[in-house]
């Protein structure tokens, strides 16, 4: 996994709450064998619709995604994230995220960052009056900072201490237990022999 | 102070435990198949890694199989992708493969226990939340998610926080032709579907002592219906005698050896459980689902039930769904219930004991006219010995179709589905809507009461068989 320390990019604002995985990746969109192309199917139902944010030419650099609250709810499926990241964003911000989607998250190297509802509202107003607008999120100092001049945003976001540090670290929890290789392979050497295998030397 | 079954097996597999972080737990054995491992070896192949044991890892194909033309290319393409992936990623990473056609291939759940691989006292986990399965040997085993299993691939460990602890004590016997089936289900509506929640529950008493294996792996294989993380059932004699023999089964002193530990799995007698249930079988009878979720169960001598019957309003709105969904009425007697298609066989009731009892009732009745049913072996071993036994011909004689080993009608993710609107009585696990092909109406039922129905036509328990002769 990439180390995150800090990410500038374009800002696309999604003016909904309690967008489930289901609308962030539909179930027939689930059959590919591999861990990448899911962009395709990111916000599919959406997408057919022109005035859809995702569709405006300004956001095609889009990587920050601002939503509203209960962002990943509802099924546990990690494609959602996968979805997110293969469209091209590498952080969410939302006031408030799915306990599974911020595990999964986490896991795949998306940043959730909870801030509070109204930084999601300035931001929104930000990005609608000057679209292709750019948003920081420096995970170092756990800020977002958009715009410039008096009416600059800057604001904290919540990011549990474990996350912040995989994430800055660029662990995924595979990195982390590999980490741990020595006392892996001692426990091994003390298995007992009869422990059933399932190839045999 | 002494510790239970769970907490004894938890405690052996912990690799590194610190405070405020989950426990590494070492995995003894992973199972694998062809829908939910593909991503995970793609993130391996991504990552540079390996497989850390292929020697503690298999794969079989299970959900996406046919059960007919099984020596035939897989039609539809996207299960044919999902398999031949499996394919190739077992012979590029090392991993033990029992494909289609193969005398070992199976449901995953069937498969482990008939090899001998699945003993008491391990950890094994699949990306299947059947898993639970496994926890009739006295083991502790649980579904997991892809990037869980991508992690097992790696390390052959989990990251994992202690569950708590749960014991379901099941006082009496069971009356007869009252089956494991039935007191799961009894027990599912008992709980409702989140009653297990954050448990590992220890299944102990008369009731369950008594039951076969084959019993046992039919109830800890519904523990996550309830919402548990996973079921166990100490070892004993009968969990020895099942395994001696068998292809991966220790042998010699290596066999002793392991008898002595597995003996030491027991939980103590001044151990303390989170929480506690006790159910009496001896008041139990044939038990058949009517809603859309397998807590919503009632005994087959009695009827739909009414959504006013609920006392909690969410329950009463669940109940009036399912209803809509299920095409019933409430107040029809369950037995009145009219079944399109009959199926035998799944990881929860698709071994050869199933087979067996199934074919005992059918013999000399044929399947009613507007009834088809469908009786699928759990794997090819259990096709192979059905058929050696004649029980294929019974089957057939009585108009049955008889199939190729695989999860089929299970889910709908293979040829094998209902059709919108169509009503089966199953022996699988799960009756959400749809879990059997769209708009495919399920009722949850038993060994005995699948073969009645086939008979009768209509929700039938074997004592209907009395009058048809
Ligand atoms: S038989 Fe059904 S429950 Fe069992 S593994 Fe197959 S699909 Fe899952």
């Amino acid at each position: 996994m990439d180390k995150f320390t800090t990410h500038t990019g374009v800002g696309v604002p999604l003016r909904r709450s309690n967008v489930d995985t289901d609308q962030i990746i539909p179930a027939v969109y689930l059959k590919r064998v591999t861990r990448t192309g899911f962009e395709d199917g990111l916000f599919a139902a959406w997408r057919n619709d022109p005035s859809f944010v995702l569709n405006d030419p300004v956001y095609a650099a889009g990587s920050v995604l601002v939503a509203g609250p209960d962002f990943g709810t509802g099924s546990s499926r990690e494609h959602a994230v996968w979805a997110l990241q293969n469209y091209g964003f590498k952080a969410v911000i939302s006031p408030r995220f799915a306990d599974i989607f911020r595990g999964n998250s986490g896991k795949a190297g998306l940043l959730a960052a909870q801030v509070d509802e109204k930084v999601v509202q300035r931001l929104w107003d930000l990005l609608e009056e000057q679209p292709g607008a750019e948003i920081t999120v420096d995970l170092e100092s756990r800020t977002v900072r958009a715009g410039a001049g008096p009416d600059a945003i800057e604001d904290s976001f919540d990011i549990d201490d474990y996350t912040r540090w995989r994430l800055l670290e660029g662990l995924d929890d595979i990195g982390i237990t590999l980490g741990h290789d020595a006392d892996i392979a001692s426990y091994e050497a003390s298995r007992p022999s009869w422990k059933p295998v399932t190839q045999h030397a | 102070m002494g510790r239970t079954l769970s907490e004894k097996v938890w405690d052996e597999h912990v690799v590194r435990s610190t405070p405020g972080e989950p426990d590494l737990l070492y995995i003894d054995l992973h199972l694998i198949h062809e829908v939910t491992s593909p991503q995970a070896f793609d993130g391996l192949r991504l990552a540079g890694r390996q497989v850390r044991r292929p020697d503690l890892t298999l794969a079989t194909e299970d959900h996406n199989v046919p059960t007919l033309d099984w020596d035939k290319p897989i039609a539809d393409p996207v299960s044919r992708t999902q398999v031949e992936t499996l394919r190739r990623n077992a012979e590029e990473f090392g991993v033990r493969l029992h494909p289609l056609g193969d005398l070992d291939q199976g449901i995953v759940h069937v498969v482990g226990p008939q090899l001998g691989l699945t003993q008491p006292g391990m950890t094994i986990v699949c990306g299947d939340s059947h898993t639970s399965t496994h926890g009739a040997f006295g083991a502790i085993a649980f579904g997991i998610g892809t990037s869980e299993v991508e992690h097992v691939l790696a390390t052959q460990t989990l990251m994992q926080a202690k569950p708590k602890t749960m014991a379901v004590t099941v006082n009496g016997s069971l009356p007869d032709g009252v089956t494991a089936k039935d007191l799961v289900l009894n027990l599912i509506a008992h709980t409702g579907t989140g009653g297990g929640q954050g448990y590992i529950v220890e299944y102990r008493g008369q009731a369950i002592e008594e039951l076969s294996m084959e019993g046992r792996m039919t109830v800890c294989n519904m523990s996550i219906e309830w919402g548990a993380k996973a079921g166990m059932i100490a070892p004993d004699q009968k969990t020895f005698d099942y395994i001696q023999g068998r292809p991966e089964a220790p042998t010699g002193a290596d066999w002793d050896a392991a008898v002595e530990h597995w003996t030491s799995l027991r939980t103590d007698d001044d151990a303390v459980f989170d929480k506690e249930l006790v159910l009496d079988a001896s008041t139990m009878t044939p038990f058949v689902t009517w809603g859309t979720n397998p807590g919503q169960g009632v005994p087959l001598g009695a009827s739909v039930p009414t959504p006013e019957d609920f006392e909690d309003v969410s329950d009463q709105v669940a109940a009036q769904k399912a209803l809509e969904y299920m095409g019933l009425e409430a107040g029809t007697p369950m037995r009145e219930v009219k079944v399109d298609t009959v199926f035998v066989g799944s990881c929860t009731n698709g071994r050869i004991e199933d087979l067996r009892l199934a074919a005992d009732i059918i013999k000399g009745h044929t399947v009613a006219p507007d009834t088809r049913l469908l009786v699928v072996p759990g794997s090819v071993r259990v096709r192979l010995q059905a058929e050696e036994e004649g029980l294929d011909v019974v089957f057939k004689e009585a108009g049955a179709e008889w199939r190729g080993a695989g999860c089929s009608m299970c889910l709908g993710m293979n040829p094998d589905t209902l059709q919108p609107g169509e009503r089966s009585a199953s022996t699988s696990n799960r009756n959400f809507e749809g879990r059997q092909g769209k708009g495919g109406r399920t009722h949850l039922v038993s060994i005995p009461v699948a073969a009645a129905t086939a008979v009768r036509g209509t929700l039938s328990s074997p004592s209907d068989l009395a009058s048809i002769g």
